[in-house]
Protein backbone atom coordinates (compact mmCIF):
# COMPACT_ATOMS: atom_id res chain seq x y z
CA UNK A 1 0.00 0.00 0.00
CA UNK A 2 2.90 2.29 0.72
CA UNK A 3 3.65 2.11 -3.00
CA UNK A 4 0.71 4.35 -3.69
CA UNK A 5 2.59 7.43 -2.74
CA UNK A 6 5.67 6.36 -4.65
CA UNK A 7 3.99 6.07 -8.02
CA UNK A 8 2.89 9.65 -8.20
CA UNK A 9 4.35 11.69 -5.39
CA UNK A 10 1.63 14.33 -5.68
CA UNK A 11 -1.08 11.87 -4.73
CA UNK A 12 0.55 10.83 -1.48
CA UNK A 13 -1.49 13.05 0.81
CA UNK A 14 -4.78 12.52 -0.95
CA UNK A 15 -4.32 8.76 -1.26
CA UNK A 16 -5.58 7.58 2.07
CA UNK A 17 -8.91 9.36 2.44
CA UNK A 18 -9.88 8.95 -1.23
CA UNK A 19 -9.25 5.24 -1.17
CA UNK A 20 -11.32 4.75 1.95
CA UNK A 21 -14.24 6.59 0.46
CA UNK A 22 -14.12 4.91 -2.94
CA UNK A 23 -13.30 1.36 -1.94
CA UNK A 24 -15.73 0.59 0.83
CA UNK A 25 -17.53 -2.28 -0.80
CA UNK A 26 -14.84 -5.01 -1.21
CA UNK A 27 -15.56 -7.88 1.11
CA UNK A 28 -12.09 -8.98 2.03
CA UNK A 29 -8.65 -7.51 2.35
CA UNK A 30 -7.74 -9.33 -0.86
CA UNK A 31 -10.30 -7.53 -2.97
CA UNK A 32 -9.56 -4.33 -1.13
CA UNK A 33 -5.96 -4.61 -2.33
CA UNK A 34 -7.06 -5.44 -5.88
CA UNK A 35 -9.34 -2.42 -6.00
CA UNK A 36 -6.69 -0.17 -4.46
CA UNK A 37 -4.13 -1.05 -7.13
CA UNK A 38 -6.61 -0.73 -9.99
CA UNK A 39 -7.87 2.58 -8.61
CA UNK A 40 -4.30 3.84 -8.23
CA UNK A 41 -3.64 3.18 -11.92
CA UNK A 42 -6.88 4.80 -12.99
CA UNK A 43 -6.29 7.87 -10.86
CA UNK A 44 -2.70 8.29 -12.03
CA UNK A 45 -4.01 8.08 -15.57
CA UNK A 46 -6.83 10.57 -14.97
CA UNK A 47 -4.26 13.04 -13.66
CA UNK A 48 -1.60 12.59 -16.31
CA UNK A 49 -3.72 11.41 -19.26
CA UNK A 50 -0.42 10.31 -20.76
CA UNK A 51 -1.38 6.85 -21.87
CA UNK A 52 -5.01 7.32 -22.80
CA UNK A 53 -4.22 10.26 -25.05
CA UNK A 54 -1.57 8.40 -26.99
CA UNK A 55 -3.76 5.32 -27.21
CA UNK A 56 -6.68 7.38 -28.54
CA UNK A 57 -4.56 9.16 -31.11
CA UNK A 58 -3.03 5.88 -32.14
CA UNK A 59 -6.51 4.41 -32.53
CA UNK A 60 -7.63 7.28 -34.71
CA UNK A 61 -4.57 6.95 -36.93
CA UNK A 62 -4.90 3.19 -37.24
CA UNK A 63 -8.51 3.48 -38.36
CA UNK A 64 -7.45 6.12 -40.89
CA UNK A 65 -4.67 3.93 -42.24
CA UNK A 66 -7.02 0.99 -42.53
CA UNK A 67 -9.65 2.88 -44.45
CA UNK A 68 -7.06 4.42 -46.77
CA UNK A 69 -5.07 1.23 -47.30
CA UNK A 70 -8.05 -1.07 -47.84
CA UNK A 71 -10.11 1.44 -49.86
CA UNK A 72 -13.29 -0.09 -48.56
CA UNK A 73 -16.60 0.16 -50.34
CA UNK A 74 -19.78 -0.30 -48.36
CA UNK A 75 -19.99 -4.07 -48.96
CA UNK A 76 -16.38 -4.72 -48.04
CA UNK A 77 -16.80 -2.62 -44.90
CA UNK A 78 -19.52 -4.87 -43.61
CA UNK A 79 -17.19 -7.86 -43.60
CA UNK A 80 -13.93 -6.20 -42.59
CA UNK A 81 -15.06 -3.74 -39.94
CA UNK A 82 -14.76 -6.25 -37.09
CA UNK A 83 -11.25 -7.12 -38.23
CA UNK A 84 -10.35 -3.43 -38.18
CA UNK A 85 -11.95 -3.14 -34.74
CA UNK A 86 -10.00 -6.01 -33.22
CA UNK A 87 -6.65 -5.32 -34.82
CA UNK A 88 -6.87 -1.75 -33.55
CA UNK A 89 -7.90 -2.85 -30.05
CA UNK A 90 -4.95 -5.25 -29.91
CA UNK A 91 -2.38 -2.74 -31.16
CA UNK A 92 -3.64 0.09 -28.97
CA UNK A 93 -3.89 -2.32 -26.05
CA UNK A 94 -0.28 -3.35 -26.57
CA UNK A 95 0.76 0.27 -26.04
CA UNK A 96 -1.04 0.33 -22.71
CA UNK A 97 0.20 -3.08 -21.57
CA UNK A 98 3.84 -2.37 -22.27
CA UNK A 99 3.60 0.93 -20.36
CA UNK A 100 1.64 -0.49 -17.44
CA UNK A 101 4.45 -2.45 -15.79
CA UNK A 102 7.36 -0.70 -17.45
CA UNK A 103 6.47 2.58 -15.77
CA UNK A 104 6.17 0.85 -12.38
CA UNK A 105 9.58 -0.70 -12.86
CA UNK A 106 11.28 2.46 -14.10
CA UNK A 107 9.98 4.54 -11.20
CA UNK A 108 10.95 1.82 -8.76
CA UNK A 109 7.39 1.51 -7.47
CA UNK A 110 7.19 -2.13 -8.55
CA UNK A 111 9.45 -3.03 -5.62
CA UNK A 112 7.10 -1.15 -3.33
CA UNK A 113 4.13 -3.07 -4.65
CA UNK A 114 5.97 -6.36 -4.26
CA UNK A 115 6.95 -5.50 -0.69
CA UNK A 116 3.37 -4.68 0.25
CA UNK A 117 1.83 -7.31 2.54
CA UNK A 118 -0.73 -8.46 -0.03
CA UNK A 119 -1.09 -11.60 -2.11
CA UNK A 120 0.85 -11.43 -5.36
CA UNK A 121 -2.25 -12.43 -7.27
CA UNK A 122 -4.03 -9.39 -5.83
CA UNK A 123 -1.33 -7.28 -7.44
CA UNK A 124 -1.91 -9.14 -10.70
CA UNK A 125 -5.67 -8.67 -10.71
CA UNK A 126 -5.28 -5.02 -9.74
CA UNK A 127 -2.96 -4.36 -12.65
CA UNK A 128 -5.13 -6.43 -14.96
CA UNK A 129 -8.32 -4.58 -14.05
CA UNK A 130 -6.54 -1.27 -14.60
CA UNK A 131 -5.39 -2.40 -18.04
CA UNK A 132 -8.82 -3.80 -18.83
CA UNK A 133 -10.46 -0.46 -18.08
CA UNK A 134 -8.08 1.34 -20.45
CA UNK A 135 -8.69 -1.21 -23.20
CA UNK A 136 -12.45 -0.99 -22.71
CA UNK A 137 -12.38 2.80 -22.95
CA UNK A 138 -10.40 2.52 -26.18
CA UNK A 139 -12.77 -0.13 -27.51
CA UNK A 140 -15.83 2.00 -26.75
CA UNK A 141 -14.34 5.06 -28.43
CA UNK A 142 -13.29 2.91 -31.35
CA UNK A 143 -16.77 1.46 -31.75
CA UNK A 144 -18.30 4.92 -31.83
CA UNK A 145 -15.61 6.04 -34.27
CA UNK A 146 -16.18 3.12 -36.62
CA UNK A 147 -19.93 3.55 -36.39
CA UNK A 148 -19.54 7.13 -37.56
CA UNK A 149 -16.78 6.65 -40.12
CA UNK A 150 -17.89 3.33 -41.60
CA UNK A 151 -21.62 3.97 -41.21
CA UNK A 152 -22.21 0.60 -39.55
CA UNK A 153 -23.90 0.44 -36.16
CA UNK A 154 -21.40 -1.33 -33.95
CA UNK A 155 -22.89 -0.43 -30.60
CA UNK A 156 -25.03 -3.49 -30.02
CA UNK A 157 -25.39 -5.41 -26.76
CA UNK A 158 -24.02 -8.66 -28.21
CA UNK A 159 -21.04 -6.94 -29.78
CA UNK A 160 -20.33 -5.23 -26.47
CA UNK A 161 -20.42 -8.63 -24.76
CA UNK A 162 -17.91 -9.99 -27.30
CA UNK A 163 -15.68 -6.95 -26.85
CA UNK A 164 -15.74 -7.33 -23.06
CA UNK A 165 -14.99 -11.07 -23.22
CA UNK A 166 -12.21 -10.59 -25.76
CA UNK A 167 -10.68 -7.71 -23.80
CA UNK A 168 -10.68 -9.75 -20.59
CA UNK A 169 -8.72 -12.56 -22.23
CA UNK A 170 -6.38 -10.14 -23.97
CA UNK A 171 -5.54 -8.08 -20.89
CA UNK A 172 -5.23 -11.11 -18.59
CA UNK A 173 -2.57 -12.83 -20.63
CA UNK A 174 -1.14 -9.45 -21.65
CA UNK A 175 -0.58 -8.39 -18.04
CA UNK A 176 1.11 -11.70 -17.25
CA UNK A 177 3.41 -11.50 -20.27
CA UNK A 178 4.19 -7.80 -19.87
CA UNK A 179 5.34 -8.47 -16.32
CA UNK A 180 7.82 -10.86 -17.94
CA UNK A 181 8.87 -8.67 -20.83
CA UNK A 182 9.75 -5.68 -18.62
CA UNK A 183 12.86 -7.57 -17.59
CA UNK A 184 14.01 -8.17 -21.14
CA UNK A 185 16.66 -6.24 -22.98
CA UNK A 186 14.32 -5.09 -25.75
CA UNK A 187 11.01 -5.06 -23.95
CA UNK A 188 9.06 -3.07 -26.55
CA UNK A 189 9.69 -5.64 -29.26
CA UNK A 190 9.47 -8.70 -27.06
CA UNK A 191 5.98 -8.11 -25.69
CA UNK A 192 4.16 -8.21 -29.07
CA UNK A 193 6.14 -11.30 -30.06
CA UNK A 194 5.23 -13.09 -26.84
CA UNK A 195 1.65 -11.90 -26.78
CA UNK A 196 0.48 -12.31 -30.38
CA UNK A 197 0.58 -16.11 -30.69
CA UNK A 198 -1.13 -16.63 -27.35
CA UNK A 199 -3.78 -14.01 -27.97
CA UNK A 200 -4.51 -14.96 -31.60
CA UNK A 201 -7.10 -17.64 -30.70
CA UNK A 202 -8.99 -14.99 -28.75
CA UNK A 203 -8.75 -12.44 -31.56
CA UNK A 204 -9.88 -14.98 -34.17
CA UNK A 205 -12.85 -16.05 -32.06
CA UNK A 206 -13.79 -12.44 -31.34
CA UNK A 207 -13.54 -11.37 -35.00
CA UNK A 208 -15.58 -14.32 -36.27
CA UNK A 209 -18.16 -13.93 -33.55
CA UNK A 210 -18.46 -10.18 -34.11
CA UNK A 211 -18.82 -10.61 -37.87
CA UNK A 212 -21.58 -13.16 -37.37
CA UNK A 213 -23.40 -10.87 -34.94
CA UNK A 214 -22.97 -7.88 -37.23
CA UNK A 215 -24.41 -9.69 -40.23
CA UNK A 216 -27.34 -10.79 -38.10
CA UNK A 217 -26.69 -14.46 -38.51
CA UNK A 218 -28.63 -17.03 -36.44
CA UNK A 219 -27.38 -17.74 -32.94
CA UNK A 220 -25.71 -21.05 -33.83
CA UNK A 221 -23.22 -19.04 -35.88
CA UNK A 222 -21.98 -16.81 -33.11
CA UNK A 223 -22.77 -18.77 -29.95
CA UNK A 224 -19.81 -21.20 -30.35
CA UNK A 225 -17.47 -18.22 -30.56
CA UNK A 226 -18.88 -16.71 -27.39
CA UNK A 227 -18.44 -20.06 -25.66
CA UNK A 228 -14.89 -20.40 -26.98
CA UNK A 229 -14.05 -16.88 -25.79
CA UNK A 230 -15.54 -17.57 -22.37
CA UNK A 231 -13.55 -20.81 -22.12
CA UNK A 232 -10.33 -19.09 -23.17
CA UNK A 233 -10.92 -16.33 -20.59
CA UNK A 234 -11.40 -18.84 -17.80
CA UNK A 235 -8.29 -20.80 -18.82
CA UNK A 236 -6.13 -17.69 -19.11
CA UNK A 237 -7.33 -16.22 -15.82
CA UNK A 238 -6.65 -19.52 -14.03
CA UNK A 239 -3.24 -19.89 -15.66
CA UNK A 240 -2.24 -16.31 -14.85
CA UNK A 241 -3.46 -16.67 -11.27
CA UNK A 242 -1.29 -19.76 -10.85
CA UNK A 243 1.77 -18.46 -12.69
CA UNK A 244 2.03 -14.79 -11.72
CA UNK A 245 3.66 -15.64 -8.36
CA UNK A 246 6.53 -17.27 -10.19
CA UNK A 247 6.97 -14.35 -12.57
CA UNK A 248 7.35 -11.61 -9.95
CA UNK A 249 9.17 -13.44 -7.17
CA UNK A 250 12.48 -11.78 -6.39
CA UNK B 1 30.68 -34.23 -13.58
CA UNK B 2 31.64 -36.23 -16.58
CA UNK B 3 28.99 -37.79 -18.70
CA UNK B 4 28.77 -41.42 -17.63
CA UNK B 5 30.05 -44.15 -19.98
CA UNK B 6 26.94 -46.21 -19.50
CA UNK B 7 24.51 -43.48 -20.41
CA UNK B 8 26.53 -42.57 -23.49
CA UNK B 9 26.38 -46.21 -24.58
CA UNK B 10 22.61 -46.37 -24.10
CA UNK B 11 22.18 -43.15 -26.06
CA UNK B 12 24.38 -44.39 -28.91
CA UNK B 13 22.44 -47.66 -29.01
CA UNK B 14 19.16 -45.74 -29.15
CA UNK B 15 20.53 -43.49 -31.89
CA UNK B 16 21.41 -46.46 -34.10
CA UNK B 17 18.05 -48.04 -33.33
CA UNK B 18 16.29 -44.82 -34.33
CA UNK B 19 18.24 -44.68 -37.61
CA UNK B 20 17.33 -48.28 -38.46
CA UNK B 21 13.69 -47.68 -37.48
CA UNK B 22 13.58 -44.59 -39.68
CA UNK B 23 14.89 -46.47 -42.72
CA UNK B 24 12.37 -49.26 -42.07
CA UNK B 25 9.55 -46.75 -41.70
CA UNK B 26 10.48 -45.08 -45.00
CA UNK B 27 10.63 -48.48 -46.74
CA UNK B 28 7.18 -49.26 -45.36
CA UNK B 29 5.83 -45.91 -46.54
CA UNK B 30 7.04 -46.46 -50.08
CA UNK B 31 6.88 -50.22 -50.62
CA UNK B 32 4.85 -52.04 -47.98
CA UNK B 33 1.71 -49.92 -48.07
CA UNK B 34 -0.16 -49.42 -51.32
CA UNK B 35 -1.46 -46.13 -52.68
CA UNK B 36 -4.61 -44.92 -50.96
CA UNK B 37 -7.94 -45.32 -52.75
CA UNK B 38 -8.87 -41.65 -53.21
CA UNK B 39 -5.60 -39.76 -52.86
CA UNK B 40 -3.21 -42.15 -54.60
CA UNK B 41 0.52 -41.78 -54.09
CA UNK B 42 0.28 -38.35 -52.45
CA UNK B 43 -1.15 -39.94 -49.34
CA UNK B 44 2.18 -41.61 -48.51
CA UNK B 45 3.49 -38.40 -46.99
CA UNK B 46 0.71 -38.52 -44.43
CA UNK B 47 2.58 -41.09 -42.31
CA UNK B 48 5.46 -38.67 -41.82
CA UNK B 49 3.07 -35.73 -41.45
CA UNK B 50 1.07 -37.19 -38.56
CA UNK B 51 4.08 -38.82 -36.90
CA UNK B 52 6.09 -35.62 -36.88
CA UNK B 53 3.12 -33.84 -35.32
CA UNK B 54 3.11 -36.56 -32.69
CA UNK B 55 6.81 -35.86 -32.15
CA UNK B 56 6.21 -32.14 -31.68
CA UNK B 57 3.24 -32.85 -29.40
CA UNK B 58 5.38 -35.11 -27.21
CA UNK B 59 8.19 -32.57 -27.14
CA UNK B 60 5.94 -29.65 -26.26
CA UNK B 61 4.19 -31.80 -23.66
CA UNK B 62 7.60 -32.62 -22.16
CA UNK B 63 8.33 -28.87 -22.09
CA UNK B 64 5.17 -28.28 -20.02
CA UNK B 65 6.06 -31.07 -17.60
CA UNK B 66 9.61 -29.70 -17.38
CA UNK B 67 8.24 -26.19 -16.82
CA UNK B 68 6.03 -27.28 -13.92
CA UNK B 69 8.83 -29.39 -12.46
CA UNK B 70 11.26 -26.48 -12.72
CA UNK B 71 8.91 -24.06 -10.98
CA UNK B 72 8.43 -26.58 -8.18
CA UNK B 73 11.99 -27.84 -7.71
CA UNK B 74 14.16 -25.03 -9.17
CA UNK B 75 16.53 -27.65 -10.51
CA UNK B 76 18.20 -26.26 -13.68
CA UNK B 77 18.19 -29.69 -15.30
CA UNK B 78 14.44 -29.33 -15.84
CA UNK B 79 15.06 -26.11 -17.68
CA UNK B 80 17.58 -27.85 -19.92
CA UNK B 81 14.95 -30.47 -20.71
CA UNK B 82 12.34 -27.80 -21.43
CA UNK B 83 14.65 -25.80 -23.68
CA UNK B 84 15.80 -28.90 -25.57
CA UNK B 85 12.28 -30.22 -25.97
CA UNK B 86 10.98 -26.94 -27.40
CA UNK B 87 13.82 -26.79 -29.94
CA UNK B 88 13.15 -30.34 -31.10
CA UNK B 89 9.40 -29.76 -31.09
CA UNK B 90 9.83 -26.65 -33.21
CA UNK B 91 11.81 -28.72 -35.73
CA UNK B 92 9.13 -31.40 -35.83
CA UNK B 93 6.29 -28.93 -36.24
CA UNK B 94 8.21 -27.38 -39.15
CA UNK B 95 8.33 -30.85 -40.73
CA UNK B 96 4.60 -31.21 -40.09
CA UNK B 97 3.87 -27.92 -41.85
CA UNK B 98 6.20 -28.59 -44.81
CA UNK B 99 4.93 -32.13 -45.41
CA UNK B 100 1.39 -30.83 -45.07
CA UNK B 101 2.06 -28.23 -47.76
CA UNK B 102 3.61 -30.84 -50.05
CA UNK B 103 0.49 -32.96 -49.61
CA UNK B 104 -1.91 -30.05 -50.02
CA UNK B 105 -0.52 -29.01 -53.44
CA UNK B 106 -1.86 -32.06 -55.35
CA UNK B 107 -4.89 -32.67 -53.09
CA UNK B 108 -6.21 -29.17 -52.40
CA UNK B 109 -4.48 -27.64 -55.43
CA UNK B 110 -2.78 -25.02 -53.27
CA UNK B 111 0.24 -24.94 -50.97
CA UNK B 112 -1.51 -23.00 -48.28
CA UNK B 113 -5.00 -22.02 -47.28
CA UNK B 114 -6.28 -20.24 -44.18
CA UNK B 115 -8.08 -23.25 -42.89
CA UNK B 116 -8.67 -23.33 -39.10
CA UNK B 117 -6.23 -26.21 -38.66
CA UNK B 118 -3.50 -24.56 -40.69
CA UNK B 119 -4.03 -21.30 -38.84
CA UNK B 120 -3.86 -22.96 -35.45
CA UNK B 121 -0.70 -24.90 -36.28
CA UNK B 122 0.87 -21.62 -37.43
CA UNK B 123 -0.09 -20.06 -34.11
CA UNK B 124 1.52 -23.01 -32.34
CA UNK B 125 4.73 -22.61 -34.33
CA UNK B 126 4.78 -18.85 -33.64
CA UNK B 127 4.24 -19.39 -29.91
CA UNK B 128 7.27 -21.64 -29.63
CA UNK B 129 9.35 -19.38 -31.85
CA UNK B 130 8.42 -16.63 -29.36
CA UNK B 131 9.64 -18.93 -26.57
CA UNK B 132 13.07 -18.97 -28.21
CA UNK B 133 12.99 -15.17 -28.50
CA UNK B 134 12.10 -14.89 -24.81
CA UNK B 135 15.09 -17.03 -23.88
CA UNK B 136 17.50 -14.87 -25.83
CA UNK B 137 15.91 -11.68 -24.48
CA UNK B 138 16.38 -12.29 -20.74
CA UNK B 139 19.95 -12.06 -19.46
CA UNK B 140 19.74 -13.18 -15.84
CA UNK B 141 19.93 -17.03 -16.04
CA UNK B 142 17.68 -17.73 -13.06
CA UNK B 143 15.02 -15.37 -14.35
CA UNK B 144 15.36 -16.75 -17.87
CA UNK B 145 14.67 -20.28 -16.62
CA UNK B 146 11.68 -19.12 -14.61
CA UNK B 147 10.12 -17.08 -17.43
CA UNK B 148 10.79 -19.82 -19.97
CA UNK B 149 9.00 -22.33 -17.74
CA UNK B 150 6.00 -20.00 -17.39
CA UNK B 151 5.83 -19.32 -21.11
CA UNK B 152 6.18 -23.01 -22.02
CA UNK B 153 3.09 -23.69 -19.91
CA UNK B 154 1.12 -20.79 -21.44
CA UNK B 155 2.18 -21.68 -25.00
CA UNK B 156 0.86 -25.22 -24.64
CA UNK B 157 -2.62 -23.71 -24.95
CA UNK B 158 -1.84 -23.33 -28.67
CA UNK B 159 -1.08 -27.06 -28.96
CA UNK B 160 -4.39 -27.95 -27.34
CA UNK B 161 -6.10 -25.42 -29.60
CA UNK B 162 -4.62 -27.16 -32.66
CA UNK B 163 -5.85 -30.56 -31.53
CA UNK B 164 -9.32 -29.38 -30.47
CA UNK B 165 -10.06 -26.96 -33.31
CA UNK B 166 -10.75 -29.47 -36.11
CA UNK B 167 -13.02 -31.44 -33.84
CA UNK B 168 -15.25 -28.46 -33.05
CA UNK B 169 -15.12 -26.40 -36.22
CA UNK B 170 -17.38 -27.74 -38.96
CA UNK B 171 -15.83 -25.66 -41.76
CA UNK B 172 -12.35 -27.15 -41.79
CA UNK B 173 -11.20 -29.09 -44.84
CA UNK B 174 -8.38 -30.75 -42.95
CA UNK B 175 -9.07 -34.48 -42.58
CA UNK B 176 -9.55 -35.88 -39.09
CA UNK B 177 -7.99 -39.29 -38.73
CA UNK B 178 -8.88 -40.40 -35.23
CA UNK B 179 -11.71 -39.42 -32.94
CA UNK B 180 -15.12 -37.88 -33.53
CA UNK B 181 -15.71 -35.16 -36.11
CA UNK B 182 -18.71 -33.01 -36.88
CA UNK B 183 -19.44 -35.16 -39.92
CA UNK B 184 -19.11 -38.46 -38.12
CA UNK B 185 -19.88 -37.88 -34.46
CA UNK B 186 -19.27 -41.49 -33.57
CA UNK B 187 -15.69 -41.37 -34.72
CA UNK B 188 -14.14 -43.75 -37.14
CA UNK B 189 -10.83 -45.32 -37.88
CA UNK B 190 -11.66 -47.24 -41.02
CA UNK B 191 -8.37 -47.88 -42.72
CA UNK B 192 -6.90 -50.97 -44.23
CA UNK B 193 -4.64 -53.18 -42.17
CA UNK B 194 -1.52 -52.15 -44.06
CA UNK B 195 -2.21 -48.46 -43.70
CA UNK B 196 -2.77 -48.93 -39.98
CA UNK B 197 0.43 -50.97 -39.58
CA UNK B 198 2.46 -48.36 -41.43
CA UNK B 199 0.93 -45.51 -39.48
CA UNK B 200 1.56 -47.09 -36.10
CA UNK B 201 5.09 -48.09 -37.08
CA UNK B 202 5.82 -44.52 -38.19
CA UNK B 203 4.36 -43.12 -35.00
CA UNK B 204 6.50 -45.44 -32.91
CA UNK B 205 9.60 -44.55 -34.95
CA UNK B 206 9.04 -40.82 -34.55
CA UNK B 207 8.50 -41.23 -30.83
CA UNK B 208 11.89 -42.94 -30.55
CA UNK B 209 13.50 -40.27 -32.75
CA UNK B 210 12.02 -37.52 -30.57
CA UNK B 211 13.40 -39.08 -27.40
CA UNK B 212 16.83 -39.58 -28.99
CA UNK B 213 17.02 -36.03 -30.34
CA UNK B 214 15.92 -34.45 -27.07
CA UNK B 215 18.47 -36.55 -25.23
CA UNK B 216 21.23 -35.50 -27.63
CA UNK B 217 20.19 -31.87 -27.25
CA UNK B 218 20.33 -32.11 -23.44
CA UNK B 219 23.76 -33.72 -23.68
CA UNK B 220 24.94 -30.93 -25.96
CA UNK B 221 23.69 -28.35 -23.48
CA UNK B 222 25.52 -30.09 -20.63
CA UNK B 223 28.70 -30.22 -22.70
CA UNK B 224 28.53 -26.54 -23.56
CA UNK B 225 28.02 -25.74 -19.88
CA UNK B 226 31.08 -27.79 -19.04
CA UNK B 227 33.11 -26.00 -21.67
CA UNK B 228 31.99 -22.65 -20.28
CA UNK B 229 32.97 -23.74 -16.76
CA UNK B 230 36.38 -24.93 -17.92
CA UNK B 231 36.92 -21.65 -19.68
CA UNK B 232 36.15 -19.79 -16.46
CA UNK B 233 38.53 -22.03 -14.53
CA UNK B 234 41.33 -21.45 -17.03
CA UNK B 235 40.71 -17.72 -17.00
CA UNK B 236 40.74 -17.73 -13.20
CA UNK B 237 44.12 -19.47 -13.19
CA UNK B 238 45.72 -16.91 -15.47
Amino acid sequence: MSAQGETTPTTAEAAVPVRRVKVRRPVTAYWHAVAAIAWKDVRAEIRSRELINSMLLFTLMTVMIFSLALELDSNARQTTVTGVLWVTIVFAGLLGLSRSLASEKDKGSLDGLLLAPIARSALFFGKMIGNLLFVLVIALVLMVLLTVLFNITLLRPLLLLLVVLGSIGFTTIGTLLSSMSVHARSRETLLPILLMPVVLPIVISAVRGSTAVLNEMPSQDWLPWVQLLFMADVIYIAASYALFDYVVEE
Amino acid sequence: MAYSEKRTKILMGLTYAAAVLFVLAMLMNFFYVGPERQQGEAQRIFYVHLSSFLGSFLAFGAAVVAGIAYLRSRNPKWDTLGHSAVEIGLGFSTITIVTGMAWARPIWNTWWTWDPRLTSVTIMWLAYAAYMMLRTGIEDPERRRRFAAVYAIVAFASVLYTIIIIRVRPDTIHPVVAGPTQAEPEGSFEVSGRIRDTLFFNMFTFTVITVVLVWHRIRLENFSERVARRKMEVLADL
